[in-house]
């Protein structure tokens, strides 16, 4: 394949950067839309045929037909610093099952978001959003930023875009910036990725420092066919080889845990922030400041699911240390229980999605962590991977409705809308769907892949199948309490003075619809034939009910029990205003005041950070840096200024003198090599 | 005598056909027609310069050894070429202006010739040959000097460049006397040949020839002519002392000393060089601080900006001729910028004073961006240009790996700190100062426009583009690391 379609694919979002950000504000705010969203378009195309030659065309660089093996294709790869020889960074594409994925998930909600913002960025006026163009210029960055991260050859590429993600993140949920809780929202949200992104780089900095390398293909793959190849294959010999390196090396022990050990915990320390792992999960729910769009394609489907990639891309390193992966299980799986908790005491209708899209990614997360090759072929993997998909289209679409109903509302508050089922029927149909689909009802997307997901993890270890399987539950429940409280409940009031409520424009109902039809659908995608996590196909010669035939009944059967269960207790206490809620929270008094608090973590960090590190670190530190450094600096300066002053006579002017101290110069020189050297 | 041996001279023959072509132009073509001779020398000078960039770097030498072309020789003549390009175009709207009008074409014909004299510095292997080179790059800047003729600070500038590089040529041929007495020849390599012990002779004559060449390249103590002439000299002029002349003299400075003295005399020379780094560095900056001149500022500036280049030569390895390279280009386009916001507001307006510049971006924003933009690249804030000249120029350095490097690269450290300060007054003026705006809104000349965009692109690509490194390190590394600079 040329490397021309994957090279447009990344330069159009970054000219429809540049240009939006650079001549935008001379635009009209239509074309402005107009262009971004087009160009988005555009390069959702390219994804696809990217994504379908990659995956259809059966192209020898793509697939080993023999073996049924999908391979990894460096397009191209262009060095970009060059330290020496083997210390080079380099910027490239790389095609692999999970990239070709990731294409197409970014794409395609990318370019729903571009769609939808036409319409939600103005008021039922039509007047323009103030700084419209700038959004329009931030998203493309991000997009940009998100596909340059997928496709990175190596993982410095990787470090440098998901920083630039972190970047056009900070950007849009600071989007507002005139507003304080935005402001600071932003700040979170940088802060805290920044901080977990120190242990991404130093994990980076141990993992090279051993293998000598940055890149992916060194990490996990062989070349097929000759050491200068650019096609590579999964290769289990590799990542052991880079085992044995460890632990050869002068120190293989750090703290009780191998360095390897320690270098991909750092690693995942970086997933953990980007994906809103406890306890660094706290910047997500504040992240909701910025405009929904944005919620909805960075804090739902995109962005919050790098650090699930970053796992799966260097999987096969984790293979080598099953300790690392059992950590990832651990954290997934408390992180699941504890937002799904959260999520069923909040009144913001955003914060309720934020709290669920936190307990998805640990699924995806616990997905990655219980996948062994020797459970099924590492099924947990493809599950990941395949809830990464489908959680990606219906949290869009939840987010997108959620926009859609504060666009008409005004309000992020439940209380502020009930009963809206009869103002806005699509949003209400579209809705329900999403909530099917995340639920886990058949034949919804969120059913199949949790289906993989529950019967790789009851291959791994019972305690956590329960575990899960009561998180999915309560996902129904929370998902089901919102979907009524705000479309049902008791009828809607509108205040005087007031319009009633409807539907949107065009540019905001098609995404919603299209994202409900993919959200249908999604779950027949034959993910076991598409993505393994060593490129073996699971199954050959898929048809539209390959996921339908294999499913685990088992399994399926239960988890499907307790959905319709939760969503039973969920429409007894929510369908009608009844006093059932209002007596489950008396009941448990102390339980709904930490839920609906968060389990006080804000409270927590504050109190850390003002009074901790604040006062016993910082205020010494601030000491320090003032008198001994600003003193030093201070010093200098009053020095520099002192013999500036005082030597400024050299510069006389005089022609004579500038010869003489010519000369002076030479002798000295001269006279005073000659004492060190001869004497 | 084998004539197709001029054809290894081809960049300099085909340097001294563009010369020509303006000097007949100037002459011969009628009075009507000379409106254009700026633009016939800035494109006699473009096709020159894409046609060295398209002929290959070859291996060869010429005339027994006395000239040599290669790799490395051809990459630093085509970033020269580039520099000098920027200048030409850059200075068509003085050159055009009703003062030079008459005198114009001379402008050009000294240019040229001083260019090809730091060709004959670049490629020459002969000390013969060298010192025509060197001559033919000094003294025609004389005149150049003095081209403002109206202006007092004008003439003062060029007499005192004179007199002062006469001496200096006095001091270098007496080093040269004293290496052809102990050796008995001018021939780089057959100086490295002879040469086997250190005596105070030639301690003596390598301390003169450092200073020779350290007049061009105004190290300290050597450099009291330039902020004078810096300031006295007209802008365009100035621009072309400060960056084409130097980098001509860094990278014959780098030739001789190791080709010459390299082998027994690479630590002699090495402590030197060491003690020279640090002054140049350090009183360059501590005089920058108090300039309130633009020019006169960018003078010093430059002078320390030299110092940061000599640590290239410090390094003595293809590294360090690749860092040293690389830094040239940077700051050929920095320093550009810089004099090209200069001429353009001094065109207009004739203001020279930092203190003119105040609120410049309230009137000015695309040039006072440019020339931050340049401010910060000399100073070496990332992701911009100067910032990797810089850090490449350290690392080279330090791999040559002792304790006094790791010292003397800490003390370019700290005056980096020290230059980002007057850098950043530059800026300050421009955009935080709150004073009334001393130049008000003008549109500058096209030609100027032109050499800024030029400029600022290369600031801003050669920061990110790592291309023009590596082609430069594969000129600098191939045929044999260092022996055929």
């Amino acid at each position: 394949m040329s490397p021309v379609i994957p090279l447009l694919i990344l330069v159009i979002p970054l000219a429809m950067f540049l240009f939006l950000g650079l001549c935008g504000h001379k635009m009209s705010h239509r074309w402005a839309g107009i262009l971004g969203t087009t160009g988005m378009g555009v390069t959702m195309v390219l994804a696809y045929i990217t994504a379908f030659t990659y995956f259809f065309s059966g192209d020898p660089s793509f697939i080993d037909a023999d073996t049924h093996t999908r391979l990894q294709a460096i397009l191209f790869n262009q060095d970009w610093l060059n330290f020496y020889d083997k210390l080079v960074i380099r910027l490239g594409f790389l095609l692999d099952p999970i990239a070709a994925l990731l294409l197409v998930v970014i794409t395609t909600i990318s370019f729903m978001v571009h769609l939808y913002s036409n319409g939600y960025m103005r008021d039922h006026h039509g007047v323009w959003e103030k700084g419209f163009q700038r959004f329009y210029a931030f998203l493309s960055l991000f997009s940009f930023s998100m596909l340059g991260l997928v496709v990175a050859t190596n993982i410095f590429q990787m470090y440098i875009f998901w920083e630039l993600v972190g970047a056009s993140s900070y950007l849009l949920i600071g989007f507002y910036y005139t507003k304080p809780s935005a402001v600071s929202a932003s700040k979170k949200a940088f802060i805290v990725t920044r901080f977990a992104d120190l242990g991404f780089l130093i994990g980076i900095l141990i993992l090279s420092y051993y293998t000598g390398s940055f890149d992916f293909t060194d990490f996990t793959s062989a070349p097929v066919g000759g050491p200068d190849s650019t096609v590579y294959r999964i290769d289990p010999a590799t990542p052991s080889h880079i085992l044995s390196v460890f632990q050869n090396s002068a120190a293989p022990i750090f703290m009780g845990g191998s360095v390897l050990t320690w270098a991909l915990v750092l690693i995942f320390m970086g997933g953990m922030g980007k994906s809103a792992m406890m306890p660094l999960h706290i910047w997500l729910p504040d992240a909701m400041e910025g405009p929904t769009p944005v919620s909805a394609l960075i804090h739902a489907a995109t962005m919050v699911v790098a650090g699930v990639y970053l796992v799966a891309r260097l999987f096969p390193l984790y293979l080598m240390e099953p300790v690392a992966l059992d950590i990832v299980v651990v954290v997934g799986a408390i992180t699941a229980l504890y937002a799904a908790i959260v999520a069923c005491t909040q009144i913001d209708i955003k914060r309720v999605l934020a709290f669920s899209t936190i307990s998805q990614i640990a699924f995806m997360m616990v997905s990655l962590g219980v996948a062994r090759p020797e459970f099924h072929e590492g099924l947990g993997y493809m599950a990941g991977m395949f809830h990464l998909f489908t959680h990606a289209m219906f949290k869009a679409l939840l987010f997108l409705c959620a926009g859609a109903l504060i666009h008409a509302i005004g309000s992020n508050d439940y209380t502020a809308m009930h009963g809206l089922r009869k103002y806005m029927p699509v949003t209400h149909i579209t809705f329900l769907v999403g909530c099917l689909a995340i639920a886990g009802i058949i034949p919804f997307a969120g059913f199949f892949s949790k289906d993989e997901i529950l019967t790789a993890t009851g291959e791994y270890s019972t305690f956590w199948y329960i575990w899960m399987s009561a998180v999915a539950g309560l996902t129904a429940f929370y998902m089901f309490r919102l979907y009524y409280l705000i479309f049902w409940w008791k009828e809607h009031k509108v205040p005087e003075g007031h319009h009633t409520p409807h539907d949107q424009p065009w540019t905001m109902t098609l995404p919603l619809v299209i994202l409900a039809a993919i959200s249908c659908v999604a779950g027949f995608v034959p993910m076991g034939n598409l993505v393994t996590w060593n490129g073996v196909e699971e199954v050959t010669n898929p048809n539209f009910f390959t996921n339908l035939g294999n499913l685990n009944w088992g399994v399926a059967s239960v988890s499907l029990a307790v959905a319709i269960v939760a969503i039973v207790i969920a429409t007894i206490m929510y369908r009608k205003e009844n006093p059932l809620p209002a007596k489950m929270k008396a009941a448990l008094p102390h339980l709904w005041e930490w839920a609906h608090h968060r389990f006080y973590w804000d409270e927590l960090y504050q109190f850390i950070t003002h009074k901790i590190i604040f006062g016993c670190i910082c205020k010494p530190i601030a000491w320090f840096d003032r008198h001994i450094v600003d003193g030093t600096m201070n010093g200098m300066a009053y020095v520099t200024n002192k013999i500036s002053y005082a030597i400024r006579g050299f510069q006389s002017g005089r022609i004579q003198l500038y010869v003489l101290w010519y000369l002076i110069g030479a002798v000295v020189l001269a006279a005073v090599t000659m004492i060190c050297v001869l004497c | 005598m084998d004539y197709s041996q001029f054809l290894v001279m081809h960049r300099e023959i085909a340097l001294l056909a563009v010369f020509l072509v303006v000097f007949l132009y100037d002459i011969f073509m009628p009075k009507r027609a000379l409106g254009a001779t700026s633009w016939v020398a800035v494109g006699a000078f473009a096709l020159f310069t894409a046609y060295s960039f398209l002929m290959p770097g070859t291996n060869e030498t010429a005339f027994a050894g006395m000239y040599v072309s290669s790799g490395a020789c051809a990459a630093i003549k085509n970033i020269l070429n580039v520099g000098v390009l920027i200048v030409l175009i850059q200075a068509t709207k003085w050159a055009d202006s009703d003062l030079q009008i008459m005198r114009r074409g001379e402008f050009y014909e000294l240019l040229l010739i001083t260019l090809f004299g730091m060709y004959l510095m670049i490629s020459g292997r002969h000390f013969l040959i060298f010192l025509i080179g060197l001559e033919t790059a000094s003294l025609p800047l004389a005149a150049m000097v003095a081209f403002d003729k109206q202006r007092y600070e004008s003439h003062e500038a060029a007499v005192k460049y004179m007199l002062t590089a006469v001496f200096s040529s006095a001091i270098f041929m007496m080093g040269l006397s004293f290496v052809y007495g102990l050796t008995g020849t001018l021939y780089f390599s057959g100086i490295a040949d002879k040469l086997s012990e250190a005596s105070p002779l030639l301690i003596c004559a390598l301390a003169f020839v450092i200073a020779g060449i350290g007049f061009k390249l105004s190290l300290v103590p050597f450099h009291l002519w330039t902020a004078d002439v810096y300031q006295g000299a007209p802008t365009s002029v100035t621009a072309y002392f400060s960056v084409i002349s130097k980098g001509a003299a860094a990278f014959a400075f780098m030739v001789v000393l190791a080709q010459c003295f390299g082998a027994f005399y690479a630590d002699v020379w090495e402590w030197m060089l060491y003690a020279l780094i640090i002054l140049t560095i350090t009183v360059g900056n501590i005089f920058a601080i108090r300039q309130k001149n633009m020019k006169r500022f960018l003078a010093f500036s430059s002078i320390s900006q030299a110092g940061y280049i000599m640590l290239g030569v410090e390094a003595d390895s293809a590294v360090g001729l690749t860092a040293l390279m690389f830094y040239v280009l940077v700051y050929i386009f920095s320093n550009l910028a810089a004099f090209g916001v200069i001429g353009a507001i001094e065109n207009k307006t004739g203001k020279v004073e930092m203190t003119d510049y105040n609120g410049l971006s309230r009137t000015n924003p695309w040039l006072a961006f440019a020339m931050m933009l340049a401010m910060f690249s000399l100073a070496g804030i990332p992701p911009f240009a100067g910032f990797f000249s810089k850090f490449f120029i350290f690392t080279g350095c330090l791999s040559q790996g002792s304790v006094a490097i790791y010292i003397l690269v800490l003390i370019a450290l700290i005056n980096t700190i020290i230059s980002l300060y007057y850098y950043l007054l530059v800026v300050k003026a421009m955009y935080i100062s709150p004073e009334e705006p001393q130049i008000a809104n003008f549109r500058s000349a096209c030609p100027e426009r032109i050499g800024l965009w030029i400029c600022v692109l290369g600031i801003i690509a050669l920061g990110i583009v790592s291309f023009f490194y590596d082609s430069i390190y594969t000129a600098a590394s191939t045929a044999g690391i260092f022996a055929s600079l």
